[in-house]
């Protein structure tokens, strides 16, 4: 087998998927678009998480501000952001299509590039930690944004905020939001390989294995983790801000900051699929959004304990994830060189002088 | 907003009693978070596990004394057979799920007693439903200060209970066979072994003791606050506060910032408003965090 | 000459424990300094105070003239001193290539650099350095692969990489099978007369450190017992005490 088609394979198998799927099964187009929010968010974490080392638990956050500041960007351009989450839906708003795409647009730009800066802002706050301090510290900054926003009159508070209406039919409506999220995704894919490829990628993943030693031979740490954060802010803001948008309506924990949910499940499809690996988040998301799909269907009620069991299975018995699991099965399949084929020849300390 | 906050603050200013029934509802709490706190420790100390279920084992705890009082169980006895159970499960815990990620790196323990959390709040929600609970104990409710502070005897026996509790513990750990192997085993778990120290029975154990102090204080809990399926999670993050701040073997530290944390939620529930209750918690440990570093960052270390 | 590295009057204590006490030395340019001393005499604690790992609670730390002892060690790597752990510390998940290429200099780079490859001419340089560890068979191999004395030829070809001004050893032939120590003393020494790096070296190893280093500072309880050529200090009767555990400082004279 040549690795040309190996390499394409994955390609070829979601792109001609996120094509013809939501042709062939209309009524589902809400779940695949929802995959693609997953392949989304799996992806950015394991910059992070997999390359990097650094786990974080509060990736979550950007996807809430930038959910807030679209909606804050959408409403704003318009009308009185205040006046407008005070009423409550009693005063009935009329967005004209113009200003519903020109607000989403904008809304969705406000959205990446704040979190650029919120992930500079946040990144000063706990790149002093490490390891299970920097995962509850993360953690703990997403839970506090939730309670705070969620106490805040301006954008509604624990009322929550609803956007402005689509202007079109429901079909038309879950095909945009589908075609959006599904460029997205791919655009965030495609910017983590692109990154990987460079010098920093090897930046990153050194700081993973040995970030002292990293430092010690000069590589700007801070400098990479910060722009490292940046990437994945960016793109998980725009995933957040055009998810309001698809829901309709943002409540702070629930939708727009859902730290146990959302936030871990980032997480899980990293593992399941194989942390630090180029497709294994993108794997993990697909086949954590299938058993989820499944398990709410069939199992309702037990859904979270079957969620909370696979985690732990996933952790304790399986935690090269698939890529890994691959890897590690037929190592010569996945790029992984044994040895030059040299391996008769010595090194010089071996031969005795 | 501020402007609530600021006239909030004043209250507290023009009328000092308020500032003793917060105190003391603070303190009352704040003994039972120390007792959660010591437990998180014990196990992060020994076994260098972080159990983010920890608060989920406390309203586990909650939920039997409150079971028994449907029985009609007083919750003061409720509280030893609360211990007894959560001891039980503590070490079928361990032998299953927490043996098997111990020696793997941090974040694996992490996930695992997340996933653990998550198991167990959705059990308890499926069984008891998203209703706040409390273990009636029917004990009068006692006011000083001419009626203006309001100290249910419930809470004093509390108070009370806890500090029994932290002794007996404290002496296990320090006279008991017992106690010694497992501060033996936390210092040096490859010496314990040598020395002919069952390491895994003690882990085992450490693990099954941390659940059963969990077990009491969610008893307590019940007691003298609330439960809620998933109110764990502000539980194990106040358990985690207390043990950065002071330190993991600082139990006189763990105790004083227990009561210190009980006061400043309190006080900030009543600053900020009942909506922001739930920030204080996370608002401190953020800011426990960020001060740590800047301690650390002087030595040019970081928190880790 | 301006020595490479100027420590003067150092002094560094960790709780209760003073690991080392008015410590004074000087590092010259091109040669081989060794640092000897029996266990605990704060070898390694003054390595880790002149990378900059720590603060140092008194005295002054000279690179090339500059003063570094308030820098932080990304920055006094950049400035061109490194050093190698006895622990020996390599990226472990990457195959030896690639710890290479991100060992090149990182004073050069920039915010328009970041994402670009390397061109090829620094993969060259990577297996040109490998070779001459004796690495190039294995450069494909994952480092955490590699057997102990593998991987302290790789952080050593590592340290060559990063074209360092000066390079802290510690304790380079530690844990190396005898018969294979020759040649990486005759390594050493190459970096230093062809590559033009100056080497200071902690080494428990008499006759090593005796045949490689040009002069060579004695450290005892933290203070500077001895200092001189490899023969004076061999001799000093100071210095033979300290090891075989004679209470001896320096005031006893």
């Amino acid at each position: 087998m040549n690795l040309f088609s190996r390499q394409a394979a994955p390609y070829l198998i979601y792109l001609v998927g996120g094509i013809a799927l939501p042709v062939l099964f209309p009524n589902y187009m809400f779940q695949f678009t929802v995959l693609w929010v997953m392949i989304l968010l799996a992806v950015t974490w394991d910059i992070l998480g997999g390359q990097m080392g650094y786990n974080s638990l509060g990736n979550i956050f950007f996807f809430g501000a930038g959910m807030y500041v679209c909606a804050v960007t959408q409403i704003g351009l318009y009308y009185d952001v205040a006046e407008y989450t005070a009423s409550f839906g009693a005063v009935k708003v009329d967005f004209t299509a113009d200003q519903y795409y020109t607000g989403l647009f904008l809304g969705i730009l406000a959205a990446g590039f704040s979190c650029i800066f919120f992930a500079i802002v946040f990144g000063w706050v706990v790149f002093g930690l490490r390891g299970p301090y920097f995962a509850i510290g993360t953690l703990g900054v997403a839970l506090a944004a939730g309670e705070l926003v969620g106490a805040w009159d301006y954008v509604g508070g624990g009322g929550g905020v609803s956007l402005p209406v689509y202007p079109g039919e429901p079909d038309d409506r879950a095909a945009f939001f589908y075609i959006l999220n599904f460029v997205l995704a791919v655009a965030a894919f495609l910017a983590a390989r692109g990154v990987y490829r460079g010098r920093f990628g090897l930046a990153i993943n050194a700081i993973r294995d040995d970030e002292e030693k990293a430092e010690g031979m000069g590589i700007h740490t801070k400098r990479y983790k910060t722009i490292g954060w940046a990437i994945s802010a960016f793109f998980v803001g725009m995933s957040g801000a055009l998810f309001g948008n698809m829901i309709g309506f943002i409540e702070p924990l629930e939708i727009a900051f859902p730290t146990v949910t959302f936030g871990i499940f980032m997480v899980v499809m990293c593992l399941l699929g194989g942390k630090g690996t180029l497709w294994g988040p993108v794997i993990g998301a697909t086949v954590f959004h299938a058993f989820k799909e499944v398990t709410w269907t069939y199992m309702l009620g037990w859904q979270w304990v079957a969620l909370g069991t696979l985690i732990i299975v996933n952790v304790v018995f399986f935690q090269q994830g698939i890529m890994g699991w691959m890897q590690e099965t037929w190592p010569e399949k996945f790029g992984l060189v044994v040895d030059d084929g040299l391996a008769a020849e010595e090194t010089d300390l071996e031969v005795s002088r | 907003m501020i402007d609530r906050w600021i006239g909030n603050i004043d209250l507290l200013v023009i009328a000092p009693v308020l500032n003793i029934q917060l105190l003391l509802d603070g303190v009352f709490v704040g003994a039972i978070f120390a007792l959660a706190a010591y437990g998180m420790a014990l196990v992060w100390g020994v076994m260098n596990v972080k159990n983010l279920a920890q608060g989920d084992f406390v309203i586990m705890g909650g939920y039997i004394a409150y079971v028994l009082t449907l029985q009609g169980i007083h919750p003061i006895f409720g509280l030893p057979i609360a211990m007894v159970v959560m001891f039980i499960f503590g070490w079928g815990v361990y032998r299953v799920i927490i043996s098997r990620v111990i020696n793997k790196d941090m974040f694996t323990s992490l996930l695992a007693t997340f996933g653990l959390a998550l198991v167990v709040q959705q059990l308890l929600n499926l069984a008891f439903g998203p209703e706040v609970q409390v273990a009636e104990s029917h004990f009068e409710i006692n006011s000083i200060f001419d009626g203006l502070v309001t100290v249910a005897n419930i809470k004093v026996i509390s108070l009370f209970l806890a500090a029994v509790l932290a002794i007996l513990i404290v002496s296990f750990m320090k006279y008991s066979r017992m106690g010694q192997a497992i501060r033996a085993t936390a210092q040096d778990p490859r010496a314990a072994m040598v020395m002919g120290i069952d390491t895994e029975r003690i882990y085992a154990f450490t693990f099954a003791l941390n659940a059963a102090i969990c077990g009491a204080a969610g008893a307590l809990i019940s007691m003298i606050w609330v439960i809620q399926p998933f109110f764990g999670i502000g539980h194990s993050i106040r358990s985690f506060v207390i043990v950065t701040a002071a330190g993991l073997g600082n139990l006189p530290g763990v105790i004083v910032t227990g009561l210190g944390l009980g006061v400043a939620e309190l006080y900030g529930g009543f600053v900020l408003g009942a909506e922001l209750q739930q920030f204080t918690v996370v608002g401190l440990l953020v800011g426990v965090l960020v001060w740590r570093q800047i301690q650390q960052k002087r030595h040019r270390q970081v928190v880790q | 000459m301006t020595p490479m590295i100027e420590v003067t009057g150092v002094s560094k204590s960790f709780g209760g424990v003073v690991a080392n006490t008015n410590v004074s030395l000087e590092v010259p340019q091109g040669r081989i300094t060794g640092l000897i001393g029996p266990n605990g005499s704060g070898k390694t604690t003054m390595f880790n105070s002149i990378v900059g790992y720590h603060p140092i609670d008194e005295g002054s730390i000279k690179f090339e003239g500059r003063e570094i002892s308030d820098l932080q060690v990304q920055e006094i790597a950049r400035l061109g001193l490194l050093r190698t752990f006895q622990q020996t510390r390599i990226y472990s998940k990457m195959d030896c290539v690639k710890n290479m290429l991100i060992s090149v200099p990182h004073r050069d780079e920039s915010w328009g650099t970041i994402f670009r490859a390397y061109p090829p001419e620094v993969t060259e340089k990577a297996e040109r350095l490998l070779d001459f560890v004796g690495l190039h068979a294995k450069r494909r191999l994952i480092a955490g692969d590699l057997s102990f004395g593998q991987q302290k030829l790789l952080e050593f070809a590592m340290a060559l990489m990063n074209e360092p001004k000066v390079l802290l050893l510690d304790e380079p032939t530690a844990g190396i099978n005898p018969t294979l120590i020759n040649g990486l003393i005759d390594r050493l020494k190459r970096a230093s007369e062809e590559l033009g790096v100056t080497l200071f070296v902690i080494e428990h190893n008499m006759p090593v450190i005796m045949s490689l280093a040009d002069n060579v500072y004695c450290l005892a309880n933290g203070r500077v017992l001895a200092h001189g050529t490899p023969a004076e200090v061999q001799n000093d009767e100071r210095v033979i005490n300290a090891y075989l555990g004679a209470h001896y400082t320096v005031d006893d004279e």
